[in-house]
């Protein structure tokens, strides 16, 4: 707990998990905005626009908490892991640069007008914004997808006379396979958190039976969308990240799925609490062959357990690792099936009075989160013991100078200034959808009558 | 291909003090300034669509000063953890404050987010200030290329300096009065009736303060670190700089009288270009001296390699040129005095 390697750890793992709480929400909505934009523009429909300038509202209060809570991330690279930022800037710098230089501009100019701008602009040039907007961060998620699978998976680089890391191969340092599989699994998580969160307040408006033709806008919206990227989530993106984990990360496929001893015709672990000491899983409850088929797929596939590799090499954490990746697992499964039926319903014309499917939406909400931090945690926990895959571990790449007392200052410093922003977000957001999707602004209302008064 | 990116950087920084300098200083007359609700809320209004994008250009620089000069990053981000930090800290609460104030209607809600963007917006004025000030005092860089400082130690110029100490604060305060006149003079180019007037007479109490400290500073940088003098001795064109420095003084206190709000703002832009132009002149190719001048980092030895440097000029060219097309087209959408009741703040 006091080791300056752990203080460092939690600093990172903290801010960028709080974080990463807003952007999965901005990107997911980004998308729904335009469409929502894109119907209203074309049928010239009145709800639609409301619509779209509600998710806009949202959009904004979680933007402004996904901004001030980045900033922090682009510099911890450089006071808490400092030796790491030596030795690998010269290739993942170009990545992070570009983050600044391409997508953050192009959102922060276009977010400007696209809240604000609505009066100015002529519809068309509102979308545009809207879509500009979209754009900026779905390509800074690019970035940062690009810049953490080369910590995973490192091509297209040169070890330089220094030791230091340097770019060899532009194109095969962006467009690396890892980076492209695991950019569809992640933007496919933020699709989902933002169509859950869009169907759970329409579900929310439908029980509480307010705004009804802007909620059924809504769930429509969020279950078709939510259904979409549910399945894509699990086939193909999920499919493809894992393959990639087993060809490149053997281990951490191993300390993923608990698989201590390797065995041919390898049962999948659904349920089970691993036991480090014994080296087995405890109340297992299991498919039979399941892993082999979907890493080899071969019924007697010889999948490589915990014991093929030196316990050096082992990820750091293994039965955190085990339950992340699991919640995610379980949670992504429960999502097709609620969405699935979900849809079935809307098909059928009959979800919008069917109350227990609603409840269901509305309580949902959480679950999205939880499975994307999940994802993030098998991510990075998986990659230990390493910083940058085979090339440099993580007790290496940390500040040495700071300290583990001046580290735990400014995290505690964090998680004192996010607890107040996760509050007062919780709080704003609750009261614009207390507040409804219909006659603007909150305090618009009180714009103008100071403008008669004058 | 070094040489290029250390100005490529400085023109980032200068652009990034320029721009989001207005909005920081905005934010540092804010309390003095705007006195009733509504004009607080047409000074939020003059910066609400700008300033996040302002900000961005402090991560486009951060980033790209990673991309170019990875060992300066290294160095310079962990060394300056405290300070760094905390500097993250107020630029969090500076946000929030500009734009969570709209939300409620309600007066106890509105000062305390008042307050919270005005103090946040002066710490960082003086937290800049000192930062450039450390680059050019020198800081503890040992044979590793690192250092780590705490906030202050002694407040004297000793081989265990810190943060802050009476030079980096007299930099700081440069900065704050620097940042407050800037702000001043686009709130008078934005605003108009009493606000409008208050912020002209804002700057004019600034100006004196500010050709006061210009000039210690001037003499201060000198008398801790004559090097900076080689530079212009070696390029005599450099001795242009502090020409347009002063002349940009000049300028700023005879347009702002008389009503030219466009000129006395773009004086105040030229002066703040010029002055960190003149730090990068006198510095090069020292990138962040040391105590110990052995220990200098320059761009020699903290640059990244030269493939990746070429490869970068030119996705950053491509992207610098998108990015200037979109300030030019928000800032048009936006130019002109703020009104009552239209927009969001």
């Amino acid at each position: 707990m006091d080791s300056a390697l752990f203080v460092h750890r939690l600093h990172f793992a903290f801010t960028a998990t709080f974080h990463y709480l807003f952007p999965q929400l901005t990107m997911g909505l980004a998308l729904l905005i335009v469409v929502l934009k894109t119907i209203g523009l074309r049928r010239n429909d009145l709800v639609y626009h409301e619509a779209a300038s509600f998710w806009g509202r949202i959009f904004g209060i979680n933007f402004v908490l996904g901004v001030v809570t980045g900033i922090p991330m682009e510099f911890q690279f450089g006071t808490n892991w400092s030796i790491f930022s030596r030795f690998a800037g010269g290739v993942i710098g170009q990545t992070l640069a570009m983050e600044g230089m391409f997508a953050f501009f192009l959102e922060s100019a276009f977010l400007g007008l696209f809240l604000y701008g609505e009066k100015r602009l002529s519809p068309k040039a509102h979308w545009l914004s809207a879509v500009a907007v979209f754009v900026g961060s779905w390509l800074s998620g690019y970035f940062i997808i690009a810049t953490d699978a080369f910590m995973q998976h490192p091509v297209g680089y040169f070890t330089a006379a220094d030791g230091s890391l340097q770019l060899a191969s532009f194109w095969d340092f962006v467009l690396n396979p890892w980076a492209e599989w695991q950019y569809a699994h992640n933007m496919g998580g933020a699709a989902i958190t933002g169509a859950f969160i869009m169907a759970s307040v329409g579900a929310f408006y439908l029980l509480s039976g307010k705004w009804t033709a802007h909620a059924h806008i809504f769930v429509k919206a969020g279950v078709i969308a939510g259904c979409l990227f549910s399945i894509l989530q699990i086939f193909p993106t999920g499919d493809g990240q894992g393959k990639m984990v087993t060809d490149l990360q053997p281990v951490t496929l191993a300390a993923m799925e608990g698989l201590f001893q390797g065995q041919s015709g390898a049962p999948l672990v659904i349920i089970g609490q691993p036991d480090q000491q014994q080296r087995t899983i405890d109340n297992p409850l299991e498919v039979p062959k399941m892993l082999s088929i979907l890493t080899y797929r071969r019924w007697n596939a010889n999948v490589r357990g915990l014991d093929s590799f030196p316990k050096q090499d082992w990820p750091g954490n293994i039965p955190l690792l085990y339950y992340s990746y699991h919640i995610m697992v379980g949670l992504g499964t429960f999502f097709v099936a609620v969405m699935v039926i979900a849809l079935l319903l809307l098909w059928r014309g009959r979800l919008f009075n069917a109350k227990w499917m609603l409840w269901i939406l509305m309580l949902a909400a959480p679950f999205p989160y939880i499975a994307n931090t999940a994802g993030w945690m098998t991510a990075e926990l998986g990659r230990q013991p390493w910083l940058v895959y085979g090339l440099m571990r993580t007790e290496a790449g940390y500040s040495k100078l700071v300290s583990a007392g001046n580290g735990m200052f400014t995290l505690l410093g964090f998680m004192g200034i996010y607890m107040v922003l996760g509050i007062l977000g919780l709080f704003l957001l609750w009261r614009e959808i207390e507040h409804g999707p219909v006659a603007g602004h909150a305090s618009a209302s009180n714009l103008h009558p100071v403008a008669d008064a004058r | 291909m070094a040489s290029l990116w250390f100005w490529i950087v400085a023109a980032m920084v200068a652009t990034y003090v320029v721009l989001d300098g207005f909005d920081l200083g905005a934010g540092a007359i804010y309390l003095v300034a705007a006195k009733t609700n509504d004009e607080r809320r047409r000074v939020l209004r003059a910066i609400g669509p700008v300033w996040d994008g302002n900000e961005v250009w402090l991560l486009a620089t951060g980033g790209t000063l990673y991309f170019a000069f990875p060992q300066l990053y290294a160095s310079s981000f962990s060394g300056f953890y405290l300070p760094l930090t905390i500097v993250l800290w107020l630029l969090i609460l500076r946000g929030i404050g500009i734009e969570f104030r709209v939300h409620i209607e309600n007066p106890v809600w509105q000062d305390f987010f008042d307050v919270v963007f005005s103090v946040s917006s002066i710490l960082l004025a003086v937290f800049f200030g000192a930062a450039l000030g450390n680059v050019v005092r020198g800081v503890p860089l040992d044979a590793t290329g690192y250092f780590f400082e705490p906030l202050w130690t002694t407040f004297k110029l000793s081989s265990r300096t810190g943060i802050l100490d009476w030079y980096t604060m007299l930099i700081g305060g440069l900065a704050l009065v620097t940042l407050a006149a800037h702000g001043s003079y686009y709130i008078a180019l934005k605003t108009d009736e009493d606000l409008g007037r208050r912020a002209r007479g804002f700057a004019l109490l600034c100006w004196p303060l500010q050709f006061f400290l210009t000039f210690s500073a001037l003499v201060a940088s000198y008398f801790i670190r004559p090097e900076i003098m080689t530079n212009y001795g070696k390029h005599p064109v450099g001795m242009l700089i502090p020409i347009v420095v002063v002349t940009s003084l000049a300028v700023m206190l005879w347009a702002n009288p008389k009503g030219k709000e466009k000129l006395a703002f773009a004086a105040s832009s030229l002066y703040i270009s010029f002055m960190l132009v003149g730090a990068a002149f006198a510095l090069y190719p020292v990138v962040l001296s040391a105590r110990n001048h052995r220990y200098d980092l320059t761009i020699y030895n903290t640059a990244a390699g030269s493939h990746g440097l070429r490869v970068g000029f030119v996705w950053w060219t491509l992207a610098a040129v998108l990015a200037i097309a979109y300030f030019v087209f928000v800032y048009r959408m936006f130019r002109g005095k703020v009104r009552f009741g239209e927009g969001h703040y």
